[in-house]
């Protein structure tokens, strides 16, 4: 498996910058960036990793069912993260939370029709003091309403 | 000396060295930390809260097991707090873990069982439904009920560092985590069923034990696994003349808690539907059974016949057999019968391996050697494959003491991924002056010669052991339970007797006697006139050549002792009877009876005296093998000479065991992980350069 000269590049780096011996170390954030690129954790990435890291590929797997950031299925082009943590939940992240699914017509981890979105409820994001707080892919949104939600995801329709 | 600090232990003052783990220090003085994730010889874990402790001058309980001590500390390991504290871990451990106690493998012998007894957290506050999820089957003999795992993580450990599989890992997290194998519905490992052994509830339970019986209702027996030549003790739980589990739990015998696949199951050939329980005599073209009386009446009468004719005998011997049946047949056949035709299945050769070490002692390595070592050089040998406990000694000798092993073999093993040097066979001249100039950085060598050590390869490598300066011990590999012993027992055919290739091929070979050995698996007997006659479990390729065949009793069913592959002497304990069968010892002695010899008391006890008596370095201290122990031998001090015949290394794999392996339905039955046993006995031996004997 190869990735954009990019990202190996990305891997060379990091491989290289972790004392000898210790290449399991790279094992998350190579999972994170390569699922960027393949849009989900496939077998063969798992595969691939623990090749890279000189690991077992059942603890690659371990590390991939730990972090609930790690996907095996792809997800829409958006991902939406809703935190339904104890702050958000006080100002509205619950109903935030359903609003998004009944707008996207889609529960939870689910993607629409079109493979355009995505979303799903997580845990506390650290934005409590600007809470209720959503994550579009790496973008923080705060202070969310159901109505700045749904201009952001009629916006990110309109884009594409 | 370690620095030393003095702490307090529930009120006693202790003397403990300097960072060394509360848990440890606390075990040595007698006093019982639980735990459920900390495990001798196995990295931390810190996951059960279990061994929570109270340290005073500090705010909270701190875990025992990754606690190092320190000057004044003053602990309490029962007060109260501590008490309430692992109340409540085991009332959430229990919040999930099914009370199905009663039908449980592990009850009576559960850890989490005997700490809610202690604790008395019977009482539980939740009320919510227990998670359920079903029980999985991993492999023939692996089975995984999720609901009572308490991730403790032991049998992911043991897998992982101890044996070096990595086939166990945890899926996903917190209350739907769950120990999963590496095919995520089965499992492809060794099968060693280690995990099982150390999972301290039910959670992983043995294919072959689960539901068939109550832990306290067996007897158990400790006796040697009979099938490779390390020697590992496995204790047999029995039951109305049934062997039903194999384990080593009680880590008696020089394995500790070490057994492979096939010490822990493949015990069942004993009860195989093909076993051979009376006497069977040739009739025209099939054998029919016959009394045993009649049958030590007709060998009796026929081998005193040939004798005063003066009549060629051969005798085969066994390396499966005790050394006293060993012992006792070579007597027969030199004494009774007046012949030095005797041999056996030589797998190893020790003839070559004696005399190059002749005159030295302390030169032989014994299985704990193996784990002290600060240096293991492994020559042509697929230790994981063949002898799986000295490369489990070797494994935990490089996690433990950070051994330096070096690897010289003519395909791809396991060993190799924790040598720092490897060589593929046959090596250059360069290789071996490298390996020469590494090892001379050491302070001490082992030195483990496999089949692709040939004669002079053996030999080089000794000479190269001396030339070091260090102290270098050495172990030549031999197959099978009690090679060693029939080479040591004199079973060969030393003072001009024939080999066991001449007494097959000789046309004029009048008595062919085989004790416990299938010979003519891929061979022919020439002499087509030859009275033979066989003792054995089976009804093997040699046994349909034979007129008599005698029902044998296998090593579980009989006392005696057995010498290991490094020399080290250890007891066998009959576990089972077999209706029928009589052990070879005692069908010796009674066709010694028939023929009217005086060979002496044929009782297991006596043999081993005389051995004891006669056989050079067998002199071993009774109580340390009556005990259970393994006593080294000592080599035979002198010049050995070189035999006839050939030698051969059986060729088995971590699932194989000569003809034992064809009968155990278990063995059968796994699927086996893909071994990379290189192909011993196919390729042509490696030979080294000869002219690496230093000068």
């Amino acid at each position: 498996m190869t990735f954009s000269p990019n990202l190996e590049e990305k891997f060379a780096k990091m491989l290289a910058a972790y004392p000898e011996g210790r290449k399991r170390s790279a094992v998350v954030p190579m999972l994170i960036y390569a699922q960027d690129e393949t849009g989900a954790i496939t077998p063969e990435l798992i595969e691939e990793v623990a090749r890279r890291c000189e690991v077992a590929p059942l603890q690659v797997d371990e590390v991939v069912g730990y972090y609930s950031m790690l996907h095996r299925k792809p997800l829409g082009k958006y991902h939406v993260q809703v935190c339904t943590n104890i702050s958000c939940m006080l100002v509205g992240g619950t109903e935030l939370y359903e609003h998004a699914k009944k707008k996207l017509g889609i529960g939870n981890k689910e993607v629409t029709a079109d493979g355009q979105f995505s979303v799903e409820e997580v845990e506390c994001m650290g934005a409590c003091s600007w809470a209720p707080a959503v994550e579009i892919n790496y973008d923080f949104h705060h202070f969310v309403t159901p109505e700045k939600l749904d201009k952001l995801i009629d916006g990110l329709r309109k884009k594409q | 000396m370690a620095e030393t600090v003095q702490l307090t232990i529930n009120g006693r003052e202790i003397e403990a060295e300097k960072g060394k783990l509360l848990i440890e220090v606390a075990r040595e003085n007698g006093i019982e930390i639980p735990a459920f994730c900390y495990y001798e010889g196995l990295s931390l874990q810190a996951a059960c809260r279990m061994c929570l402790v109270e340290v005073e001058k500090t705010p909270k309980l701190q875990v025992g097991c990754t606690l190092p001590v320190a000057a004044g500390m003053v602990i309490h390991t029962e007060s109260p707090t501590v008490q309430q504290a692992r109340k409540g871990t085991l009332e959430f451990l229990l919040t999930n873990h099914p009370l199905d106690c009663p039908v449980c493998d592990k009850g009576g012998e559960c850890e989490l069982q005997d700490m809610v007894f202690r604790y008395g957290a019977g009482e539980s506050r939740f009320t919510e439904r227990k998670l359920h999820v079903p029980e999985k089957q991993w492999s023939p003999v692996v089975f995984f009920d999720a609901p009572r795992c308490i991730l403790c993580y032991r049998c992911v450990r043991v897998c992982n560092e101890g044996m070096g599989v990595n086939a166990l890992g945890i899926a996903e997290r917190g209350v739907r985590a769950e120990i999963v194998p590496n095919h995520h519905d089965y499992l492809e490992c060794d099968e060693c069923g280690a995990c099982i052994d150390i999972c301290p509830v039910g959670a992983l339970t043995s294919g072959i034990y689960r539901y068939q019986t109550r832990p306290w209702e067996m007897n158990h027996v400790g006796t040697i696994c009979t099938h490779c030549a390390d020697g590992c003790r496995t204790t047999l739980g029995v039951r109305n003349e049934k062997i039903i589990r194999g384990n080593n739990r009680d880590r008696s015998g020089i394995n500790g808690e070490f057994l492979c696949v096939k010490g822990r199951y493949a015990f069942d050939f004993v009860e195989h539907p093909e076993r051979l329980q009376s006497p069977m005599l040739k009739t025209g073209d099939g054998f029919e059974p016959v009394s045993w009386s009649k049958a030590l009446e007709i060998i009796g009468g026929r081998f005193a016949e040939f004798k005063k004719a003066g009549a060629n005998f051969g005798v085969i011997g066994s390396n499966h057999t005790t050394n006293e049946e060993n012992f006792f047949l070579q007597k027969f056949a030199r004494q009774g019968l007046g012949t030095n035709n005797i041999d056996h299945h030589r797998t190893g050769d020790l003839a070559t391996f004696f005399d190059a070490l002749s005159g030295r002692t302390d030169a032989l390595a014994t299985v704990s050697d193996l784990y002290t070592a600060k240096a293991i050089v492994i020559v042509g040998s697929d230790l994981s494959q063949q002898h799986p406990l000295l490369a489990n000694q070797i494994r935990a000798n490089v996690r433990h003491h950070g051994a330096h092993v070096y690897t010289l073999t003519p395909g791809p093993v396991r060993e190799e991924k924790l040598a720092v040097f490897t060589v593929r066979l046959p090596g250059t001249k360069q290789d071996l002056e490298a390996l020469r100039e590494k090892l001379k950085t050491e302070s001490d060598v082992t030195m483990v010669f496999g089949g692709g050590a040939s004669q002079h390869g053996m030999r080089g490598f000794i000479g190269m052991g001396d030339s070091l300066g260090i102290p270098v011990k050495y172990i030549c590999l031999v197959d099978y339970s009690n090679s060693r012993g029939a080479f040591d027992m004199g079973v060969i055919p030393r003072d001009g007797g024939m080999c066991l290739e001449e007494m097959l091929g000789s046309t004029d070979l009048d008595v062919l006697w085989v004790v416990g050995a299938n010979p003519l698996k891929n061979a022919t007997l020439a002499s087509e006139k030859a009275f033979v006659v066989v003792q054995d479990l089976f009804m093997t390729e040699t046994a349909k050549r034979a007129d008599i065949v005698l029902p044998a009793a296998s090593a579980y069913e009989k006392n005696g002792t057995v010498t290991n592959v490094c020399g080290e002497i250890q007891k066998l304990k009959a576990a089972i009877k077999v209706m029928g069968t009589k052990t070879d010892l005692e069908i010796m002695g009674l066709i010694a009876k028939e023929m009217g010899l005086n060979l002496g008391i044929w009782l297991p006890d006596k043999v081993l005296d005389e051995i004891r008596a006669t056989v050079h370095g067998y002199n071993v201290p009774l109580p340390v093998i009556t005990t259970g122990g393994a006593a080294p031998t000592l080599p035979l001090n002198g010049r050995v000479a070189a035999l006839p015949g050939s030698i051969a290394s059986a060729g088995d794999t971590l699932f194989t065991s000569g003809s034992l392996s064809r009968y155990s339905k278990i063995l059968n039955s796994i699927i086996e992980a893909p071994g990379e046993l290189y192909a011993d006995r196919a390729t042509p031996r490696p030979v080294l350069p000869g002219e690496v004997t230093p000068a």
